[in-house]
């Protein structure tokens, strides 16, 4: 059995918006284990980027127990939760969050300028490893301008790497990029979780969840479904298959 | 986060805005500039004012009849006459702390030579006059203690006098000028003083002994003033209680009953002076401040603006692990650099600009280390302090509201 690196139970979160109430998140039990690539998945609206949010430490739950590699989350102070994902949690946002008019280098090296255990002299090296392991090492010195989005993507999942998170967090991290852009990146993921990353994932399109492990459905704030990934695809096969596409020659 | 990586991190958003760097530092350079600039004029009144006071002599000590005042209205010299020749003699024998005593009545009145005549004054003091205000014969002599004894018609005249009356270079050693209806002989030449710091012409001078002003020019026996010399700048305060005390006798003043004479002394001058040129400093830089002020208001208000721009990066740094200090330095250094390096410009403009005013105006104008380091003090603080609100708004933005920022 597998360590268990993700625990909620009966997580709850509302918003209070006037008078209104919005219930976005309606008793959650999940659990996911080290090793996972999970993809959560539903409708506009049923709750997915908050549950995703919680889960990476940016919000806090209305109520519910939230075990982190073993960590009661809800115990933690607003540092020792910045410490928390510093050291342990990677992100990855649908419009990349790269700093602008900045390299691709810098942007990379960010999280470790607030860890205070890594010295200038390693920070370099660490991130330039995570740019090599995104295929990005010769466009180390390129600002996002200068990028594809997929490239700004991939730069953004370098820095997401760099401090060797326990879990990497990914919000429609495909949903600004093409189909073919988009297996680019999903095969990145899935190089990093064959190499044991666990990844929590969060698309609405159901064949971008094919290529994960598991996929968690979500509607109105509950989970409905919850099972593995049957036939699972394998991005890289399926560009290698792709027909380069010649109707703008 | 380290401090080197947080002033990169700073320098490079000021790089990515250059323009509006410039522009708000721009409100501070031009504040310590004016303060440090304010200040040095200030600063040089105030040290040409000292100097010329000091120019007039030294450790003097001046005694006039006393005016009566009521609330504040002068009334007129009632006890004008107060002083006569027996108190200087009685100054010279009695006080110990005084080496030099010269009476001096003045006249204003028409100096003639030929067909030119000049309006001027004429000074009537005692031989040791030069000596207490520091008046130099250039050439011919000074007048003896017997011609002051036989009023002898003679004088000295001052530069703008001979420029008057005999054009400029001319030598008028042994000619003989009128003062009003009496003939006096030149004897001598005074040395230029120029304007004092009051614009007064101190070349515009006539000295006669004092005996030919009293008798045959006023035809009073009282004098205006009682000129002194103290031993020592030290003994000055002692010089003056025993010229009091003795003055005080021979008036036959009763105790208790207001002195009938004012002594002044030079040191008191000059910290009169002083202390007006200090109010005229506090003034200029209290108006310098407040253009350093508005500078410091320029830098918030730019502050508030890139935190707003900046919201999403903010979030995205907390999301990778700022803390909220971290975001806070980030901010704070910011705007600390916005002012420090606006100072320093500004520091170095203000010395640029005393020097070209003290050339150009003619003024001598002292920058003082202190205000330098002042303004570079002062500068920081108003980084840290009109960085710190913004500083702290940026720092307390919550994580997810700050990325979700459009
Ligand atoms: N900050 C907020 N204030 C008020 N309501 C919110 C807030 N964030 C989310 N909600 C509400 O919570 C519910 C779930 O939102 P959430 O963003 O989690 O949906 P989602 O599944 O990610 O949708 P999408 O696929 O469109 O991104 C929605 O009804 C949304 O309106
Ligand atoms: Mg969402």
């Amino acid at each position: 059995m597998k360590k268990t690196i993700i625990e909620v139970k009966n997580l709850r979160k509302e918003f209070h918006v006037g008078e209104v109430t919005v219930r976005a998140l309606r008793g959650i039990n999940m659990e996911i284990r080290e090793g996972d690539f999970v993809a959560i998945m539903g409708t506009s609206g049923s709750g997915k980027s908050t549950m995703l949010n919680i889960l990476g430490c940016l919000d806090k739950p209305t109520s519910g127990d939230y075990l982190l590699d073993g960590l009661s989350v809800a115990s933690l102070n607003k540092n020792e939760l910045a410490a928390l994902r510093n050291n342990k949690l990677g992100f990855v946002f649908q419009s990349y969050n790269l700093l602008p008019r900045t390299t691709a280098l810098e942007n990379v090296e960010l999280p470790l300028f607030y860890n205070s255990k890594i010295k200038a002299k390693e920070r370099k090296e660490i991130a330039l490893n995570a740019l090599e392991a995104v295929g990005l090492a010769d466009r180390m010195h390129h600002t996002p301008n200068q990028l594809s989005g997929g490239q700004q993507q991939r730069v953004a999942i370098a820095r997401s790497l760099v401090n060797d998170p326990v879990v990497i967090f990914a919000d429609e991290a495909t949903g600004n990029l093409d189909t073919r852009t988009s297996y680019e990146v999903m095969s990145l993921f899935q190089e990093l979780n064959a190499k044991g990353k666990t990844i929590v994932f969060v698309t609405h399109e159901p064949d971008i969840a094919r290529f994960t492990t598991r996929n968690v459905i979500f509607r109105d704030g509950h989970i409905i479904r919850e099972g593995d990934v049957e036939d699972r695809f394998n991005a890289r096969e399926m560009l290698d298959n792709m027909p380069i596409n010649t109707d703008y020659e | 986060m380290n401090y080197t990586n947080l002033s990169k991190v700073a320098v490079n958003a000021l790089r990515r805005n250059k323009l509006r760097a410039i522009l708000t530092m721009l409100g501070i350079i031009i504040g310590v500039a004016s303060v440090i600039a304010m200040l040095a004029i200030g600063q040089g009144s105030k040290k040409s004012i000292q100097d010329q006071v000091s120019s007039m002599g030294s450790n003097m000590i001046f005694v006039m009849p006393s005016q009566q005042r009521m609330g504040g209205v002068q009334l007129g010299n009632t006890n004008s006459q107060s002083l006569t020749v027996n108190d200087v003699e009685a100054i010279i024998k009695e006080c110990p702390s005084i080496t030099k005593v010269s009476p001096e009545v003045r006249s204003s009145g028409q100096a003639i030579y030929s067909n030119q005549n000049s309006p001027t004054s004429i000074y009537g003091v005692g031989v040791d006059y030069p000596d207490i205000r520091k008046v130099k014969v250039k050439s011919g002599r000074m007048f003896t203690d017997r011609e002051v004894k036989t009023s002898a018609k003679v004088c000295l005249l001052g530069k703008t006098v001979i420029t008057n009356l005999f054009g400029e270079n001319a030598d008028p050693i042994g000619l003989t000028v009128r003062f009003g209806r009496i003939p006096l002989t030149v004897i001598g030449v005074l040395e230029e003083k120029g304007q004092n710091s009051f614009g007064q012409d101190q070349d515009d001078i006539i000295l006669a002994p004092y005996t030919t002003v009293q008798k045959r020019i006023l035809a009073v026996t009282y004098l205006q003033t009682i000129s002194a010399s103290a031993v020592s700048e030290a003994k000055s305060s002692q010089a003056v209680e025993e010229l009091t005390n003795v003055l005080r006798t021979h008036h036959k003043l009763k105790e208790g009953a207001d002195n009938d004479f004012d002594v002044r002394t030079q040191a008191e001058l000059i910290s009169t002076l002083s202390s007006i040129s200090n109010i005229l400093t506090i003034l200029l830089g209290a108006i310098a401040g407040i253009s350093l002020l508005v500078g410091g208001i320029g830098i918030m208000n730019i502050m508030y603006v890139s935190v707003t721009e900046r919201t999403r990066e903010i979030g995205l740094r907390m999301a990778i692990g700022a803390r909220g200090l971290d975001i806070l330095m980030q901010f704070l250094m910011e705007s600390i650099m916005l002012s420090v390096i606006g100072g320093i410009i500004g520091i170095l403009l203000g010395i640029g600009a005393s020097s070209v005013i003290s050339s150009v105006m003619k003024w001598p104008v002292v920058v003082m280390p202190a205000s330098v380091v002042l303004s570079f003090v002062v500068c920081t603080a108003i980084g840290i302090f009109f960085g710190w609100y913004p500083a702290r708004k940026a720092a307390s933005l919550d994580p997810i509201d700050a990325l979700r920022y459009e």
